[in-house]
């Protein structure tokens, strides 16, 4: 209870950890890391590390849940159990199983289902370690780890969430200000299609503090998206270059 | 969850829509008539029962006594459960709850808690050892669609008539006294949700539209018009043009929807 004294933003704006109000924590991806899945893509976005491996489009099983007429998606979102600092149970947790729905539904509208039908897309989300914002870094590798998986998308998925801490609103809520802040807001955007594909919030705002949050977190988005595109750029420029070495052999 | 529905019977619908109309007659933004009864649980702490149209759900509210949190040793505990109960739909099956009745009880459970409607730090018998739990048991017995909503709105409705059991310590031990005091609130939220058809905002979807609506979005609204829970759910998007529509529709409906309530 110590820690509710401490101010979670100084009269300068200053952020706890150093940041300013619009400040992203620092994101690093990359794309193509598991050698055994179809499309995969790692995500460290603050202390954030997160693994997402993707399989598919493949044969559903048990069989009656795939469907005549498209893809079924399925995507289950999971902690490790050093991940946090209290151990966490492996057992899929209440929240473990919303989470991986709406992670689920808000991948959904970049894929064209219709394509594959009878078939199944397994999305597997394994948190390393979390430190608030994991939902967001999640659909963040996601989305990469289906693009890298090589199946035509609408667009990019990327997620980013905006909050309020002591009257501010801010983006891009780490652990410490997700729990002492008023709310959190994560968005998952498509910027190309201007499609909000995932909003959830808990906390309270005014009908104009939380205008003002999904913009701040979809202007986020925006940028981690570059972020994105630099990732599935840099996978090719390597395979450029390992084509180059050996030709040069 | 989904249950079949004729390609020319999705289109009547998006057409109707179009035009600004629905099948059932009402407009996009007229929920169906709501009908909340109080208490019909004797044995249970508080109970309601909500018919929404055809969507019927009864909330139990059980009281017992328990450990707090380690990280909240100052306050009660409150849990939200909900079940698709087999007899409510063609569509529902028995067996461990599936991610649609989690989602449905995770919704519930967030409005009830992010709008602090339950004064938890009055339900503390021994601080750190022993305070109330209160288990709010949502039981989906006709569904017919909006379960978010009617759901969300029967909680409230059971909270609203729970009594607490009095008690005394003696020697260290609780004992119940005769006799019951209100639950402590503070505020009453009302979730709201919207579907998106054809690119169209409707509140209150029922069964047949939300097989055919591409998103929905759930806001829960306390008393004083603020936004303290947001869920968007299914396939689809919103513009973020939409979403701000939708939480002026939320507010306006929300209002509407208080006066339901018996306070």
């Amino acid at each position: 209870m110590n820690e509710k004294t401490e101010k979670l933003i100084d009269k300068k704006g200053i952020r706890l950890d150093g940041r300013k109000a619009d400040e992203l924590r620092p994101v690093k991806l990359e794309v193509g890391v598991l050698p055994n899945a179809d499309g995969s893509a790692y995500i460290e976005h603050g202390k954030n590390k997160i693994l997402v491996g993707v399989f598919g489009p493949r044969e559903v099983h048990p069989k009656h849940l795939s469907r005549p007429d498209r893809m079924v998606i399925r995507c289950r979102y999971h902690m490790a159990p050093f991940s946090v600092p209290e151990r966490k149970s492996p057992a899929p947790s209440r929240r473990e199983v919303e989470l991986g729905k709406v992670i689920k539904e808000s991948l959904e509208p970049a894929l064209f289902t219709e394509l594959y039908p009878r078939t199944g897309l397994d999305v597997f989300i394994e948190v390393l370690q979390a430190d608030g914002g994991t939902r967001c870094a999640s659909i963040t590798a996601a989305a990469l780890a289906i693009a890298d998986s090589g199946i035509p998308m609408r667009d990019l998925v990327v997620a980013c969430a905006a909050g309020k801490v002591e009257d501010t609103v801010v983006v891009d809520l780490y652990d410490a200000e997700d729990k002492l802040g008023a709310a959190d807001v994560p968005v998952a955007y498509m910027p190309n299609l201007n499609a909000v594909t995932l909003l959830q919030m808990d906390g309270t705002l005014s009908p104009d503090e939380f205008e003002k949050a999904v913009s701040m977190a979809m202007d986020g988005c925006k940028k981690i998206y570059a972020l994105q595109k630099e990732a599935l750029k840099t996978k090719y420029m390597n395979v450029k270059e390992e084509i180059k070495e050996e030709n040069e052999e | 969850m989904s249950s079949l529905i004729t390609k020319v019977r999705q289109k009547q619908i998006g057409q109707t829509v179009d035009t600004g109309k629905r099948l059932d007659g009402r407009s996009l933004n007229e929920y169906r008539e709501i009908k909340i009864e109080q208490g019909l649980i004797e044995k249970a702490e508080g109970s309601a029962r909500i018919l929404l149209g055809k969507t019927q759900v009864l909330v139990g509210v059980k009281v017992g006594t328990g450990e707090p949190f380690p990280d909240t040793p100052n306050e009660g505990v409150m849990t939200v459960n909900a079940e698709l109960v087999p007899l409510a739909s063609p569509t529902f099956e028995p067996g461990p709850p599936d991610e649609n009745s989690i989602e449905l009880a995770r919704i519930v459970d967030r409005g009830i808690r992010e709008s602090k409607a339950i004064d938890t730090e009055k339900l503390v018998i021994e601080p750190g050892k022993k305070v109330f739990v209160v288990f709010v048991d949502v039981y989906v017995l006709n569904h017919d669609g909006n379960l978010i909503d009617a759901s969300a709105l029967a909680a409230v409705s059971a909270l609203l008539n729970t009594k607490m059991p009095n008690y005394e310590i003696k020697d260290g031990e609780v004992k119940i006294k005769q006799g019951y005091t209100p639950l402590p609130l503070r505020s009453r939220p009302i979730t709201i949700t919207i579907g998106k058809i054809n690119d169209k905002l409707i509140v209150d979807p029922w069964l047949e539209e939300e097989q055919v609506m591409d998103a929905r979005i759930s806001m829960a609204i306390n008393d004083e018009g603020n936004i303290c829970a947001v869920q968007k759910g299914l396939s689809g998007y919103f513009t973020p043009q939409q979403i701000i529509e939708a939480s002026k529709l939320a507010q306006e409906k929300a209002t509407q929807l208080r006066k339901t309530l018996k306070w």
